[in-house]
């Protein structure tokens, strides 16, 4: 397809999210949470990007906005050449067949009144291309194939068919097209939440801590779907999830949040290996490991995430940062290459040293 | 001697549909000072034992069916309900995963640490409470805590509500703190914090920690030693040294398997237990685990695996345990 024309499945420019915040009786603004400020990244066709970070730094809200669920305040979000802060509606119709979403419980978005065999073959219906196996070159091209195809109603047993392989592609049953979603377990509904997800052969799926809930004997199942699906589709990930190391597993690129800013970039060999921001080194050192023998030298970030309704002035991080000088909170630093394939935004990032305090700042468990 | 003996504890739940076992002959020792590890995946049974220790089993639905739990001598499974009152709080305190369960919504914070101070320590006038509930949460990290214990639960974030929680199981310091996931809902620098207070904590004051979770991980980090449950069993029990560093059980195998390491090369496939954990009204017959086991064999399905004691002060309910020292060597 035009991949030449568009080296990027995905580019984010600015993307920016503030949510009014509203008291009173007769509700009335008086702030906004500043829940993404500022963010840019891209995505390539079959790649995935971690997004990771305390909970609350705006990684959901990032996700929600791709899929223009969320109107971002300012910013553009680029799929495929095309501007989705500008779609309207039906150009967003066509885009939700080629970005879809996981979340965390899939219960909440499957309908629980919905035999599994319904909840399949809805994406099929609502798209009408229960038929339509091949992609569209162009929106143009599909929209008009779209209407051709409202007239012949696909045959019932061609969507069965279609929903049968979705079932047997994510490693259930055929018997489970009969049930309900209450009837199945924490890991056999993300099953069916990613085989909806994939019905219509998307190009990115934002997964929003799609794996987070689940016991790690079946969230390693899942991650191993996800990788095989993604190979076999040719998708990109937008993966979100406050375990670290799961994330790290599945990316080929993580991005660093706190409170609504991008922190850090970097591959995600790298990101572990030489963590270039404070932040990131905090939260990298805070991840238990499984080996009593290897303990970690932890980081003890003191005291929570600060509100996102007034954030710090500066460099948001400086409240919490053992690095921080008196030009951090008076200035917000850059962010700035400091790699071939990581960015960093720190104004001290190629010199961090604490050379007295480190013992004192450093715990060791 | 150990201070906490539960001995073969069975626990079984009725049911709209039947009668289900959820604890079949749980068995594990606590001595005094040291932090032991209850961990399992969800469902496994590790709050059912945790709630039968404090005689709060939710009743009549859940009952105690066989077994004892010894604590200072005395069995407390056949203590009346006064006797557990007077255990509960002063000797053995519990902190759960979501400390808004157990904190009232609509109470300031300040107002439900005086009532406890007031029930526990009916000897103390309201300014001790108030001067006690001060240095209680300045104990545990709050900053500035004349104001917090004007706040409702609901100000506070997940990691202040929790250090709350343990400051109102410090108010009489416990033989025994059982802290159920009480990091599984913040985020890992939180949660760093959090272990870091509980291993202070039990440093200064030589309690003992029962500490559950689904986190092999945090396990590793904080545990002396580990009790491993899958449905509703002992699966084995060893040193946290041990457990690690050999896995007895093919569960226990199995799941550190499935753990994605931060050295390991990424988007390469993990290692899965295949299958899922039975429901316990479809439990297999004899080894529960076997239908995920690749170990499994005829043994397994006709009888129920003894706990053996496998070697130094391990044990393991696994028929075939030896296959997992002969791999290693
Ligand atoms: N619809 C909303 N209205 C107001 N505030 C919101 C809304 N959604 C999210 N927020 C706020 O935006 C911030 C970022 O939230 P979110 O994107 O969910 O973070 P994360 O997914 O990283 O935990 C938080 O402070 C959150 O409370
Ligand atoms: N009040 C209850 N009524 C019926 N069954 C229960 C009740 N509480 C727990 N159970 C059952 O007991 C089993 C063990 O639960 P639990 O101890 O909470 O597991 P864990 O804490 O290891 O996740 C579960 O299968 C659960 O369904
Ligand atoms: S800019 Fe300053 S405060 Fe921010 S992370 Fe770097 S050193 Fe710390
Ligand atoms: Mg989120
Ligand atoms: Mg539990």
């Amino acid at each position: 397809m035009n991949d030449e024309a568009h080296p990027h499945l995905l580019e984010v420019h600015g993307l920016t999210k503030f949510f009014p915040v509203k008291r009173g009786v007769i509700p009335v603004s008086v702030g906004q949470v500043h829940a993404v400020d500022n963010v840019s990244f891209t995505l390539k066709r079959g790649e995935t990007l971690g997004l990771v970070g305390e909970s609350g730094c705006g990684k959901s809200t990032v996700g929600k906005t791709l899929l223009r669920l969320i109107r971002p305040t300012e910013g553009s979000v680029i799929f495929e050449g095309r501007d989705i802060v500008r779609m309207n509606r039906r150009e967003l119709r066509a885009l939700r067949r080629d970005v879809q979403i996981i979340f965390q419980d899939p219960f909440e978005s499957l309908n629980s009144r919905h035999t599994v065999r319904k909840i399949l073959s809805e994406p099929f219906i609502i798209h009408k291309r229960g038929l339509n196996a091949e992609r569209k070159q162009t929106e143009k091209l599909a929209r008009k194939e779209d209407a051709k195809q409202q007239k012949k109603l696909s045959p019932k047993a061609e969507r069965e068919k279609k929903v049968y392989e979705l079932l047997n592609r994510v490693g259930l049953d055929e018997s489970a097209a009969n049930r309900y979603p209450h009837e199945f377990s924490g890991g056999q509904r993300q099953r069916i939440g990613i085989a909806r997800a994939i019905a219509l052969k998307p190009k990115l799926i934002v997964c929003d801590e799609a794996v987070s809930a689940l016991d790690v004997s079946v969230q390693s199942q899942i991650v191993n779907l996800l990788l095989d699906l993604q190979k076999e589709m040719d998708l990109a990930l937008i993966f979100i999830a406050h375990d670290l190391a799961v994330v790290k597993h599945v990316s080929d690129k993580i991005a660093v949040m706190y409170l609504g800013n991008i922190v850090e970039t970097s591959t995600s060999e790298n990101i572990y290996l030489a963590p270039r921001h404070p932040y990131t080194q905090a939260l990298i050192s805070a991840i238990p490991i499984a080996d009593p023998t290897r303990r970690p030298d932890r980081i003890i970030l003191k005291g929570d995430v600060p509100s996102p309704i007034q954030p710090p002035e500066g460099c948001r991080f400086h409240t919490r940062c053992r690095y921080a000088q008196p030009r951090c909170s008076e200035e917000a630093p850059p962010l700035e290459q400091a790699s071939a394939r990581g960015n960093v935004a720190c104004f001290f990032w190629n010199n961090l040293k604490l050379p007295q305090t480190q013992t004192q700042d450093v715990v060791s468990t | 001697m150990s201070l906490l003996e539960v001995q073969n504890l069975s626990v079984s739940f009725d049911t709209d549909e039947a009668t289900v076992e959820v604890l079949d002959n749980v068995v594990f020792q606590l001595a005094k000072g040291e932090t032991l590890g209850v961990v399992g995946e969800s469902g496994c049974g590790k709050s059912v034992t945790s709630l039968a220790i404090m005689g709060l089993l939710p009743k009549p639905a859940g009952r105690v069916t066989g077994g004892q739990i010894i604590f200072g001598g005395d069995n407390l499974l056949s203590y009346r309900p006064e006797q557990m009152r007077s255990i509960r709080g002063r000797k053995i305190s519990m902190i759960f995963q979501e400390p808004m369960t157990a904190l009232n919504p609509v109470q300031r914070v300040g107002r439900q640490l005086m009532e406890s101070l007031q029930l526990h320590r009916p000897e103390t006038s309201k300014d001790e409470q108030l001067k006690i509930s001060v240095e209680l949460l300045d104990r545990v990290g709050i900053p500035e805590p004349r104001q917090r214990l004007t706040e409702y639960p609901h100000q506070l974030s997940g990691g202040m509500r929790q250090r709350v929680m343990i400051a109102m199981a410090l108010i009489h310091v416990p033989d025994i703190l059982i802290a159920d996931e009480p990091t599984t809902a913040l985020d890992v620098t939180i949660q760093a914090q959090i272990l870091e207070l509980i291993a202070e904590l039990q440093r200064e004051n030589g309690m003992a920690v029962i500490f559950i979770t689904h986190d092999l991980a945090v396990i590793a980090e904080i545990a002396d030693r580990v009790v491993v449950m899958y449905a509703g069993r002992v699966a084995e029990e060893a040193t946290a040294l041990e457990l690690f560093a050999q896995p007895l059980h093919p569960y226990t195998q199995g799941l550190l398997d499935s753990i994605p390491s931060l050295v390991g090369i990424p988007k390469t496939q993990l290692k899965t237990i295949r299958g899922m954990v039975p429901s316990f009204a479809n439990m297999p017959s004899g080894c529960r685990f076997r239908n995920r086991c690749e170990r499994a064999q005829q043994l397994c399905a006709t009888e129920v695996p003894k706990y053996f004691d496998a070697k130094d002060a391990r044990s393991v309910a696994c028929h075939f345990w030896q296959d997992s020292v002969e791999q290693v060597q």
